[in-house]
């Protein structure tokens, strides 16, 4: 693409979304959705499972219609214009594409063709993303003896291969190991650049936070909040804290106390689990004075731990209920890769 | 619209293509395949061979067309379970978000399966011919034999592609499939002659495109009259192509 039609491209929305609902039976997948994406970015939609994230992912990528609204994709109706829809996206769903019984060049060639770039120009794409993706060694073999993170590279790079304006990445990273995950990162974080978008779906708080220039979070069928990563934290317990478990209970109202100077207002304390926490925006300096304070105050802990924020605790602040994610798969991932 | 025709004929080639390597890949199913048959048709030949009166001619003379005819219908079942496969996969999601002509997917599919029946046919006829069968008829008119067994195979693919796109899974695509096979292959002419069935089972056998099938194949391999067998074959395969690949085609766009 020259740089002029670049420019055209960037003028426009990359993704515009007008009132679209979508209901299955009894249950209303999407009710009224609105959004707008704007170009060169990477834009998050974090919601728990059944949230309709990828019921929404598949409506713009003209895989499923929708009852109602309207949506636009590079400026073309997902409806009335699908055909060049599909030619401006490339789309990696949750289940990676991947052809086992193929190489993973043969897996990229087929789909450079089927993007009609042509037999050469397939081959030469093909063994650039290779090289970017790092699979030159595994070009050859077959996709079935791939690990699980080369299998999500192997599907990226195939989404990529006709350099697609618009990347839909509907849960990229679930099941990946921590490694794999954050290599996955760098290259979805590349990719929004010269008017390109990223639109991805994911249920980890982190992985928005870390990738996206604009958040919007999903719960049952609408976007209940709306904001750039910084504005989610300030508003909706985005926050990480540091939490202490007490050795003995009864000490709790006497921990709070001690501590209370530290962030006044913002100690939460249960004296049923004998747990005290604060906002940890003090750093590694915070911590060590927590330490000092309990010290001083002669009350053992049983327990110290600096919490990242989990998609439960921004649905809890925003909702008053609980993500309907498992809490330990959330509170994991977030705790390894930081 | 020239452009779109021709994208149509590449997508169809670029699919075709990727299935043919699978099954190359994995030569084990073909293999499989292609042994189960000369096993049924030894142990038909020669456990029921001899029971069966056929009329003078020996029976390998009378089963080998029918038999012929009998590999694309259980070849066409493999179809359901190639499509079911294709789509638990992510697939289909990947390939309609792409700007590829829609019926390419399908329509691939089909052609790589006719392949595969050609493949089939011509080791079957070598094989029937180291046990004893003879052509009786112009060259020309067993190619045009052996090409509306294809053109049978390529028929009754089009019910496989449905099935399996209805069905969404590798077992129950297995099962369906041979759910309609078993009754058409045995209550025809296939294995024996009509005349011995009782009438209700004639009335069916007499209908069932896979009799019109082994009778045309009998006729163009060994000699005699073909003609009215021959436009219900082909009222069949046009009659399944148009509507199954209607159906099927109708479902894969609808596809949620």
């Amino acid at each position: 693409m020259n740089p002029e039609d670049i420019r055209e491209k960037c003028k426009e929305d990359s993704v515009r979304i007008e009132g679209i609902s979508k209901r299955f039976g009894k249950v209303q997948a999407l009710d009224g959705i609105n959004l707008v994406v704007e170009p060169n970015s990477v834009f998050a939609l974090l919601g728990p499972n059944g949230s309709g994230k990828t019921t929404l992912v598949r409506i713009l990528t003209t895989l499923l219609k929708a009852d109602s609204g309207t949506a636009q994709v590079g400026g073309f109706d997902v409806v009335g214009m699908a055909q060049k829809v599909r030619s401006v996206i490339g789309l990696a769903g949750q289940y990676p594409a991947v052809d086992d019984t193929l190489t993973g060049r043969e897996n990229l060639e087929i789909i450079g063709q089927l993007y009609h770039l042509g037999g050469k120009k397939s081959r030469a794409r093909a063994s650039e993303l290779l090289e970017q993706f790092d699979l030159v060694d595994a070009a050859s073999t077959r996709a079935k003896f791939y690990s699980g993170g080369m299998r999500r590279r192997l599907d990226l790079a195939a989404t990529l291969i006709a350099k697609p304006l618009i990347l839909f990445l509907d849960e990229p990273t679930t099941g990946l190991d921590p490694r794999s995950r954050l290599a996955l990162w760098e290259v979805i974080a590349s990719q929004a650049k010269d008017c390109n978008t990223v639109f991805l779906t994911t249920q980890y708080l982190e992985e928005a936070d870390r990738l996206a220039h604009k958040i919007a979070i999903i719960d049952e069928g609408k976007i209940i909040r709306e904001g750039t990563p910084g504005e989610l934290k300030k508003c909706c317990g985005g926050e990480s804290r540091i939490s202490l478990t007490l050795y003995d209970r009864v000490n709790t109202q006497a921990a709070a106390d001690a501590l209370n100077s530290l962030a006044p207002g913002k100690i939460l304390s249960s004296s049923e689990t004998g747990t005290v926490s604060l906002p940890a925006d003090g750093g590694s300096g915070l911590l060590s004075e927590v330490v000092r304070r309990m010290d001083s105050a002669g009350i053992v802990l049983a327990d110290l731990s600096l919490k990242q924020p989990t998609l439960d605790d921004v649905f809890l602040a925003i909702t008053g209920h609980t993500a309907e994610v498992s809490p330990a798969a959330g509170s994991k991932i977030a705790g390894e890769v930081r | 619209m020239m452009t779109s025709f021709s994208h149509l004929i590449s997508d169809i080639a670029v699919l075709t293509r990727r299935n043919l390597i699978k099954y190359f890949r994995l030569p084990q199913l073909l293999i499989f395949n292609a042994t189960l048959n000369v096993v049924l048709l030894l142990l038909f030949n020669y456990v029921f061979g001899g029971a069966i009166k056929t009329g003078g001619v020996s029976y390998i003379q009378y089963f080998l067309p029918g038999f012929l005819a009998q590999i694309v219908v259980f070849g066409s079942t493999q179809t359901s379970v190639g499509i079911a496969e294709d789509l638990t996969k992510g697939f289909v999601d990947r390939f309609r978000s792409l700007p590829m002509a829609r019926p390419a997917f399908l329509t691939g599919r089909v052609l790589s399966d006719a392949v595969r029946y050609v493949f089939l046919l011509i080791l079957l006829v070598i094989v029937g011919l180291v046990m004893g069968f003879r052509f009786d008829n112009g060259f020309l008119s067993i190619i045009a034999g052996l090409a509306l067994i294809v053109l049978f195979g390529v028929a009754l693919t089009w019910v496989g592609v449905f099935i399996g796109i209805s069905v969404k899974d590798v077992e129950t695509a297995q099962v369906a499939g041979f759910v309609w096979v078993f009754p058409l292959v045995f209550a025809s002419s296939l294995y024996v002659p009509i005349a011995t069935m009782p009438g209700w089972l004639q009335a069916f056998a007499k209908i069932n495109p896979v009799t019109s099938m082994a009778d045309v194949t009998r006729v163009l391999l060994l000699g005699g009259s073909v003609a009215s067998s021959l436009w219900k074959i082909l009222a069949w395969d046009f009659g399944l192509i148009a509507l199954f690949m209607s159906l099927a085609f109708r479902r894969y766009n609808r596809m949620a």
